[in-house]
């Protein structure tokens, strides 16, 4: 199970506050711990990562940076070389072009090339997702691209009380930890959202151990393998089809590096059928690392063709009914599933 | 914030060394000894069997190797500052900072020929050498080892200590974006930091006047309100004196400098590299900075041949000790190739 601690109770709140709990009872707990980023002081984070931690822990801790994405994942790459555990953000995904050296070459590998000598205990945060018009540069989920290359942690909670546990491991963890936030699942007063981005959140430690999915909904008939925000538009899904019979199993990966590949192979072997459900884009991607982690094992498994629904390898457009068109939404999630089954 | 126009220090200035005492001087000497034998062992065993032919995959130490030789008075002049547990980021061309910082030689030579008793043991090579224990590191991609400096020396002052940290890479660095946004954050928020150009004219085949539009780095530490300086030969006492207050500077909380260093390249930008493009190619070595400063401290009375000849004798021991200490450790199992990806 997911909760390894016993919570004093729950309350319920968005992602967004409770991954700000999250960081904010890491930092009271651990001198080490400081959070950097543009607008994350007195904004409180463009998308509330950071909401109230300014007025708790002052500008020596939660600190503004300027726009110099290179320059200050760097220094958190340096910080966590001499011990400390910077949380760093990256305003959006999109925006890792301008950094990705400093993630790539030198995050993700100082431990490798330093023969296990050098850890580099930083958390990088940073927002993903489309949905709300932002086009090509502001709303894509790369997080097939930061799990493609070796040597960082990818997480990707998809509700509050994950975002929360995630967080607390990302934290701890002594290798780079990249945590993915979908804007649609932080429970933003400012943009459409699921009604799960707020729900029951345990009080006090709370730890979600890296490297496990979850079956959010148990089904017979037919696995949805997904993460972040399609898991929400899955489970909408299957709770339209449990209306004609069809029983739906949703397995949120929470973590891609590492992937919990047998929570996925148990659930095939059950369904004999598989949809995969990916915001990121179709080819060389997560939704490919699924099937071909079925047909390595035991493509017999399969009763049917395995679905992808992704985005078809184009830029994400800007008008509202061109990028609901390439976004994997309810429709087409519903016909893939009909096609398996 | 202190601004300081830079300015440049030139052979036409009083020698700088002639205020330092005698033993310091021997012991800039001294370090660069051992820099230059050890690029000379290097250079030895990496060519001992890449025949026939020349193949760069081949032999003991195989790879790209970028060699040191003519830029120890960078090493040794600013190294003489710092202690071990100051911090140095170094680029593709890391062995004399490295030796002049005390990274231990044997682990360091280990690495180099990709053993287990390696720094890394065996997965870093010689552009990716860490050593915690003087918190030494490098990076292969040009200016991207700058931003790494500012962490560290954040949290050295996270922790109120007065440790700096030192980030070094060549002339073609100060083009990059890292270099700028590395200064700026630096500046911002006056982070213990010393950067160091080592301007060896060329990168790899392109002559720095073709590839950087101001005649000395050190004026683009005014755009950041830093103190810069050039020091215009390849001088180790005058490195030396030029990276004492900049040190000091960064000691005391006061914030970073740039320190540029018009040094020289010696040999080829890495091993193999025939630089039919490099018109000094054949008098390149009149400038050798290691004759040239022994003339000159012969001349003052700091050295005489016994002292020389120690030099070097202390210096062959200690790297031939340290490329035996290589040959005999083991190859890495091949059955561990994938470890140390995680913590």
């Amino acid at each position: 199970m997911t909760i390894t601690e016993t919570p004093q109770g729950t309350r319920r709140l968005t992602t967004s506050k409770a991954m700000v709990e999250a960081i904010d009872q890491e930092m009271a707990r651990d001198e080490s711990v400081f959070y950097m980023g543009e607008d994350v002081g007195a904004y409180g984070g463009i998308f509330s990562s950071t909401t109230g931690l300014l007025d708790k822990y002052g500008p020596g801790r939660i600190i503004d940076t300027p726009i110099s994405e290179t320059g200050f994942i760097g220094l958190g790459i340096g910080a966590a070389v001499e011990g400390m555990r910077p949380i760093v953000e990256l305003m959006f995904a999109d925006f890792m072009g301008v950094c990705l050296d400093q993630i790539y070459n030198h995050m993700a590998k100082i431990h490798f090339e330093s023969g296990g000598n050098v850890t580099v205990p930083m958390v990088l945060t940073t927002a993903v997702g489309g949905g709300y018009s932002d086009g090509a540069q502001h709303s894509q989920c790369l997080w097939g691209t930061f799990a493609h290359l070796p040597g960082m942690k990818v997480v990707v909670p998809s509700n509050p009380a994950d975002a929360k546990g995630l967080m607390t491991s990302a934290i701890r963890d002594d290798n780079p930890v990249v945590y993915l936030f979908h804007k649609g699942v932080m429970g933003l007063p400012w943009m459409a959202k699921n009604r799960r981005s707020t729900d029951e959140v345990p009080e006090g430690e709370h730890v979600v151990p890296i490297g496990e999915a979850k079956v959010v909904r148990p089904g017979s008939d037919v696995t949805v393998v997904t993460l972040s925000l399609s898991v929400h538009h899955s489970l909408d899904v299957a709770d339209k089809l449990a209306e004609d019979g069809v029983d739906t199993e949703v397995i949120d990966l929470r973590s891609l590096v590492p992937l919990d590949r047998d929570t996925v192979l148990e659930s095939v072997r059950k369904t004999g059928r598989l949809v995969v459900v990916d915001e990121d884009y179709l080819s060389y991607g997560v939704s490919g690392e699924i099937v071909a982690t079925v047909a390595e094992t035991d493509p017999g498994m399969l009763r049917a063709p395995a679905q992808r629904v992704a985005v078809p390898d184009v830029p994400i457009p800007y008008a509202h009914d061109l990028e609901y068109t390439v976004l994997p939404r309810q429709d087409r999630i519903e016909r893939a599933i009909r096609a398996v089954l | 914030m202190t601004t300081q126009a830079p300015s440049s220090s030139s052979s036409g200035a009083a020698s700088p060394g002639q205020s330092m005492e005698p033993q310091a001087r021997l012991d800039l000497y001294r370090t660069m000894v051992l820099c230059r034998t050890y690029e000379e062992a290097i250079l030895r065993e990496y060519h001992a069997d890449k025949g026939p032919g020349f193949d760069i995959g081949k032999g003991l130490i195989p790879g790209e190797m970028h060699l040191s030789a003519g830029q120890e008075p960078v090493a040794a002049g600013v190294c003489a500052h710092l202690t071990a547990d100051d911090a140095i980021t170094a680029a593709h061309r890391p062995h004399h900072l490295a030796i002049a910082h005390g990274v231990d030689l044997r682990a360091m030579t280990a690495e180099i020929f990709g053993r287990v008793d390696g720094l890394g043991k065996g997965r870093g090579g010689h552009m990716h050498l860490f050593d915690p224990a003087t918190h030494f590191s490098c990076s292969g991609i040009v200016a991207e080892g700058f931003p790494a400096a500012l962490g560290q020396a954040f949290a050295f002052r996270r922790r109120k200590t007065d440790r700096v940290a030192v980030a070094v890479a060549g002339e073609g660095a100060a083009n990059a974006g890292a270099f700028h946004e590395a200064l700026n954050l630096a500046a911002l928020w006056a982070l213990p930091v010393v950067f160091v150009v080592e301007d060896n004219d060329w990168g790899i085949s392109v002559p720095r006047d073709l590839s950087t539009a101001v005649d000395s780095n050190a004026v683009r530490a005014t755009a950041y309100g830093i103190p810069g300086e050039r020091v215009e030969d390849n001088d180790v006492d005058a490195v030396h004196e030029a990276a004492r207050p900049m040190v000091a500077r960064a000691r005391a909380g006061e914030g970073p400098s740039l320190l540029e260093v018009h040094t020289l390249r010696l040999w080829g930008h890495f091993e193999g590299d025939a630089q039919g493009y490099r018109p000094d190619r054949e008098k390149v070595h009149e400038d050798d900075p290691i004759p040239i400063y022994e003339k000159r401290l012969r001349d003052a009375g700091v050295l005489d041949d016994e002292l020389v000849q120690q030099a070097a004798a202390d210096a062959t021991t200690k790297v031939e000790d340290a490329i035996e200490f290589a040959k005999a450790s083991a190859v890495p199992d091949p059955s561990t190739a994938t470890d140390y990806v995680f913590a």
